[in-house]
């Protein structure tokens, strides 16, 4: 239920002509993928998908369309031909990946599972130890500021030099 | 009816990032394009979400590489709104056909 839920507006999303209502189908999508992990009982990473994806980056998206797009203008109509090539190379990369995916065995490993409660996550991620992830947290937020300040830049320019 | 397992969402995942890809390679307007490279980073995510909880459940990698990618994604898609809006203000359009200044 929830993966027809994301699997078909997902392709809603890609192949409708209207591009708000692209916007609109890719945001039930990304319900769809925070449903999934709530059902695998991930419920910190469905929560962070909700709040970043559907909450942020479709907004943005929305947004933007609203900045660069005149309102209910359709998408001008694809040609045939590209549709038909991407649709096949597409599709035979999914048989690929099904033939693989199905020849293969996954073994789940034995141990103490853990659970992925708030506090382990906390732990882990701002642990020293051997299996921290205090490293990574550090780039991820330096590369944050690096994207933030690169935004301001990119986007304040007011006047363009060469008129 | 069996239990939907790994392989189940493994079909999911696999599904939605060949869909983003044909998102990617037929739609010429970069909004729609950046929505495309969504669903492939989310694709991504359920794939490591789906190992970690499947295959190794004593670990929580795959959990952290979720988080990082939804930061770095945050991130790009903050940088290509940005690159896009600068874009229309000079082009008055989107199109990818439209900016071919730097095309070799």
């Amino acid at each position: 239920m929830l993966a027809a839920l994301t699997l078909v507006s997902g392709v809603l999303a890609v192949t409708t002509r209207q591009i708000f209502r692209a916007a609109i189908f890719l945001l039930f999508s990304l319900i769809g993928i925070a449903g999934l992990y709530f059902w695998m009982q991930y419920d910190f990473i469905a929560a962070v998908q909700i709040v970043v994806y559907v909450g942020g980056i479709t907004v943005l998206i929305i947004f933007s369309i609203f900045l660069t797009q005149q309102a209910g203008e359709l998408l001008p109509k694809q040609k045939i031909g590209r549709q038909i090539f991407s649709a096949l190379a597409v599709f035979c990369g999914f048989a690929l990946t099904m033939l693989q995916l199905f020849q293969h065995s996954f073994k789940p490993t034995a141990g103490q599972p853990v659970l992925p409660i708030v506090a382990n996550i906390g732990d882990r991620m701002l642990g020293v130890a051997e299996d921290g992830f205090a490293l990574p947290f550090e780039v991820v937020s330096m590369l944050l500021l690096a994207a933030l300040i690169g935004c301001i830049v990119i986007a304040l320019r007011s006047k363009p030099a060469t008129s | 009816m069996m239990e939907p397992g790994l392989n189940h969402i493994l079909v999911i995942s696999a599904a939605l990032f060949f869909i983003g890809v044909f998102g990617f390679f037929t739609r010429r307007n970069l909004v729609t394009m950046l929505m495309s490279v969504e669903l492939v980073l989310n694709s991504v995510n359920l794939n490591f979400i789906a190992f970690n909880k499947y295959v190794w459940p004593n670990k929580m990698d795959g959990l952290f590489f979720a988080i990082f990618v939804i930061a770095i994604a945050a991130a790009e898609a903050a940088v290509a709104i940005a690159i896009i809006i600068n874009l229309y203000r000079s082009h008055h359009s989107i199109d990818v056909e439209n900016a071919e200044e730097m095309k070799f």
